[in-house]
């Protein structure tokens, strides 16, 4: 799932933390920038990437395939943000991170990686297409906030482009893994079954199952939070009511 | 030399010592909104908070104590049911703020809502009723000893603790709120149902090393609960004596309580050694898993014990550690 609302706390405790005297220390602030700088340049060489194939090709199918690597690298470096977070340098909530992030490296290689057939999906080009455009934003505003010097167009689009990006991100994830399902159950992929010495039985497919449903309580609660962060951040300009 | 001992004078009052009582005013007003929910005039000055919160109570008899935080700032600390009115840094009209905690269950009945699950939820599974396991294992019972002895043990382990909380245990006056109970049944009863499925499903395999391994898991198993019921004795006969000082737990004549000799938190080091032996005893992952959850959670209690205890007395003994002897 994005981790769209998991940069929102961040955020707005980032501006928070801009006006209170602690923080990061300057050697962290240092790493922290080095390393929203890297991971913004890296979702930009997955778009560019994109747009080559796409015009390359003519046809917008099948583009995974050229962006594969970057984005299992950087998507995957995203776990050090839930470093980040134990560490304290970043003062957002470890489990919330950690949700986010993994969910999101479960979704690039349990599901797309380990599942060939679904590669062409025209649902991954939907999720990966979300992902990069929200994580070019978040990234960039992270290092511009880090840097004391937010431009208002970036914090704008952070707060509102996820108003599509976040359903698209979720319509993408959720036909992949659907998509996904026949092949799992017909190679028992990640599955376990008895008689077994150590008496244990894992269904892959059902749990994959279990992931889509979870979408439903999920999705609402993480929308409508970052709505409300948005009307608290960008609803007045002048008067810095209080952010959570 | 005559000493006369006065009466000690709590600076912000104006009245002097020597004058007739006087009445406090409590105005209590809503956290949130800070809306006035009740205004008690003469409120003696060597009131409790507790007692603050029965007459709240009289107004408001939805909120019974045990649901009301009192507070003096909204967004402080809750004030504790023994403070005395007088000591609170108030003038005489004091203000406080009122959360609501929602509905609270007493711990006799927290533990017995826990415990009763487990127990009846793995019978269901040992005596396969229907709907479990496919139909023709209806009612079937399992070729290895071990699934009985295991249910036996299972059975006994939850009996055990729902006679404790009946008969053994002290409990403070303190409660849960209700989501808070619905969220350990549903761990507790599903861990239960998980493990149980496993263990009497038709298609267990017995441990490898065989009976050998469940006979010492058996051994390991009595020994834990013997030991784990000496300390709950032990910890309710510290509670028992109200009127004397508070002392930390030591050990006695009975040889399992010498594991106090090694750590603060006994009962949980039991704890863990039953659920090992029973992992051992099925040779089964999901108990091992349920039995790795139970022992982190048991060791974050076991080492805020270990820190209160040492806050609360200097003399408590070095050696001691929070779980695990001389480890952890």
């Amino acid at each position: 799932m994005s981790a769209a609302a998991q940069g929102t706390s961040k955020a707005t405790h980032g501006d928070v933390a801009s006006k209170k005297k602690k923080g990061p220390g300057a050697l962290a602030t240092a790493y922290l920038v080095i390393y929203n700088v890297v991971m913004t340049a890296g979702w930009l060489v997955i778009a560019v990437g994109l747009v080559r194939a796409y015009l390359a090709r003519g046809s917008y199918h099948g583009l995974y395939y050229s962006i594969e690597k970057p984005l299992k690298f950087f998507q995957t470096g995203a776990l050090l943000e839930i470093l980040h977070c134990a560490v304290g340098i970043v003062p957002s909530s470890v489990v919330l991170t950690g949700f986010q992030v993994l969910s999101r490296v479960f979704l690039t290689w349990a599901v797309t990686h380990s599942v060939r057939e679904v590669q062409s999906e025209d649902s991954v080009l939907l999720f990966v297409t979300a992902w990069t455009v929200t994580e070019i934003i978040r990234y960039s505003f992270y290092t511009f906030s880090l840097l004391n010097h937010l431009p208002y167009l970036i914090k704008w689009a952070r707060y509102t482009f996820f108003i599509l990006l976040y359903p698209m991100g979720v319509t993408g994830e959720l036909l992949t893994i659907y998509a996904a399902l026949p092949y799992v159950q017909k190679t028992g992929l990640y599955s376990v079954t008895l008689p077994n010495k150590y008496n244990f039985s894992f269904d892959y497919y059902t749990f994959l199952i279990l992931v889509m449903i979870s979408y439903i309580p999920l999705f609402p609660q993480l929308y409508f939070h970052m709505l409300r962060q948005r009307k608290k951040v960008l609803g007045r300009t002048e008067d810095y009511s209080k952010v959570e | 030399m005559v000493t006369i001992v006065l009466p000690p004078v709590t600076l912000r009052r104006q009245a002097s010592p020597m004058s007739r009582t006087i009445f406090f005013e409590v105005e209590v007003l809503d956290a949130k909104t800070r809306e006035q929910l009740c205004f008690l005039d003469k409120v003696e000055p060597h009131s409790t908070i507790g007692d603050i919160k029965s007459l709240f109570y009289k107004l408001y008899p939805n909120w019974y104590p045990a649901r009301q935080v009192l507070t003096l700032d909204p967004k402080g600390k809750s004030l504790r049911d023994e403070e005395i009115l007088q000591s609170l840094p108030v003038g005489t009209t004091a203000t406080m703020y009122f959360k609501d905690l929602g509905p609270q269950l007493g711990w006799t009945t927290v533990f017995f809502a826990e415990n009763i699950g487990p127990l009846l939820i793995y019978l269901l599974f040992y005596f396969r009723v229907p709907y479990i396991y496919s139909d023709s294992y209806a009612f079937t019972s399992s070729p290895h000893k071990v699934v009985t002895t295991a249910c036996v043990c299972h059975t006994f382990h939850y009996l055990k603790r729902l006679i404790e909380t009946i008969f053994v245990h002290r409990f403070s006056h303190g409660s849960m709120p209700l989501r808070t109970i619905v969220k350990n049944c549903l761990y507790y009863w599903g861990f239960s149902a998980w493990l149980a499925y496993y263990i009497n499903h038709p298609l267990y395999t017995p441990p490898s090393y065989g009976e050998l391994q469940v006979h010492y898991a058996i051994l390991l198993f009595v020994i834990c609960e013997l030991g784990n019921f000496s300390i709950h004795l032990s910890l309710s006969h510290l509670r028992g004596d109200r009127c004397r000082d508070r002392r930390f737990p030591v050990p006695s004549k009975n040889p399992f309580t010498w594991m106090f000799f090694f750590v603060s938190c006994p009962n949980h080091t039991y704890e863990v050694g039953t659920w090992v032996s029973f992992s051992v005893m099925t040779q089964c992952l999901p108990v091992a898993v349920f039995t790795l959850l139970g022992f982190i959670q048991m060791t974050i209690w076991a080492k805020g014990k270990h820190r209160a205890y040492i806050r609360e007395f200097k003399d408590y003994p070095a050696v001691r550690v929070a779980i695990i002897p001389l480890i952890l």
